[in-house]
């Protein structure tokens, strides 16, 4: 049993000082991702049952890549601030908690350097 | 923290049922019981009160019951017109005051619990000390750098307006305790009556503390464990939006930096 003062629990070890910019780029990707997902879910539909060749020369198109790559970008950003929200609300055994923030943060990247190589290498025509 | 069922000394247990009393309106409370001196688990007891010879608000019954029935029923009360904030408790599976609260409105058995997610000192009776401690570290009072002019400090009708929605929450933590935010991590985040109380604070132009202030309250925790998800606003028994509040702290949050 602790003999601390319900005043110094909670001010613990202080006030971050960030938070803000989460919530902001929360809102930024968010915002961001509207028309971009429109944009991929168009892009999935219109090439439904479409061979693979086709599918190629749609995304050598350089607005297609960049528009595809930036939906990646946004999108998985989006979710790995989300995810971070969640792992911080129900996690709380402190080694658990910082595995699953790290493995979050590499997930997202690794998905990201992923989905980017795949589309620039269709862009290029390999 | 976040648990799927409750520890096993916490754990419910059917309790006694007390005689039915004479007449033909009789309703049926059931009420939460601990009491920390037995060691036993915490049960629900079943009171029945004649409605014809009790008043019509939820604090009535308590008190008619704690009167004529069972005086070792525990729990607060005082101004019973909603101002003081004593008796909130989860009535009917809502938090609110049970001054406030018709029997009427509820219907079949009044089921009647602490606020949730609190400590129990002994049957209705949460234990508000972090809750307090929470809210004196927002610092609730005036701040200033400026000598203390020789009258009042001045603040026009339209500043004064800004306290509308804030300086009427009596700190009965019926929000707090009803947001699962605060109930996974109240030991970090600030909840939605502290944060309301912090925002009345700075929105008052008489403040001078607005920048300290914000700074003590940015962090992912303190503020930002907030997720909209609204139980506050729908509890509060005063009518009040803390929810709205908080999104006024977030969005000076970002004002100060975009």
């Amino acid at each position: 049993m602790s003999m601390r003062s319900e005043l110094s629990k909670v001010r613990g070890l202080g006030s971050a000082k960030s938070g803000t910019e989460h919530f902001w780029q929360q809102r930024v990707t968010a915002i961001a991702n509207v028309p971009l997902v429109i944009f991929v879910v168009w892009f999935v539909i219109a090439h439904l049952g479409a061979k693979r060749a086709d599918v190629v020369a749609s995304i050598q198109h350089p607005l297609t890549a960049i528009v595809l790559i930036l939906a990646m970008a946004s999108i998985l950003w989006h979710m790995r601030l989300g995810l971070q929200i969640v792992i911080e609300d129900y996690v709380h055994a402190p080694a658990l908690k910082l595995a699953c923030l790290l493995a979050n943060i590499f997930f997202a990247t690794g998905l990201f350097a992923v989905s980017a190589y795949a589309i620039l290498k269709m862009s290029f025509g390999l | 923290m976040v648990a799927f069922t409750l520890p096993q000394n916490s754990k419910i247990q059917p309790g006694k049922v007390h005689a039915l009393p004479q007449g033909s309106n009789i309703r049926a409370f059931k009420i939460y019981r601990w009491n920390p001196d037995d060691g036993k688990n915490p049960q629900v007891d079943t009171y029945h009160v004649n409605m014809d010879e009790c008043g019509p608000m939820v604090l009535d019954a308590l008190i008619k019951i704690k009167n004529e029935q069972d005086a070792t029923l525990t729990f607060r009360r005082s101004c019973r017109e909603g101002i003081c904030g004593s008796c909130a408790m989860n009535i009917d599976g809502t938090n609110t005051l049970a001054c406030l609260k018709s029997c009427e409105d509820v219907k079949g058995d009044v089921r009647i619990y602490p606020l949730p997610h609190m400590p129990v000192v002994k049957d209705l009776v949460p234990d508000m000390t972090r809750f307090y401690a929470q809210h004196r570290s927002v610092e609730p009072w005036l701040k200033t750098t400026t000598p203390t002019p020789q009258a009042e400090w001045k603040q026009s009708e339209k500043e004064r307006a800004l306290l509308d929605g804030l300086y009427e929450c009596i700190l009965c933590a019926c929000c707090s305790t009803s947001c699962p935010s605060y109930w996974w991590n109240g030991d970090r985040y600030l909840g939605p009556a502290v944060l309301l109380q912090a925002y009345r604070w700075l929105i008052d132009s008489r403040d001078e503390a607005t920048g300290e202030r914000l700074d003590n309250l940015e962090d992912p925790f303190r503020l930002y464990r907030c997720h909209t998800i609204m139980n506050c606003a729908k509890a509060c028994p005063k009518g009040l939006s803390p929810a709205k509040a908080i999104a006024e702290i977030k969005k000076l949050m970002v004002e100060r930096r975009v």
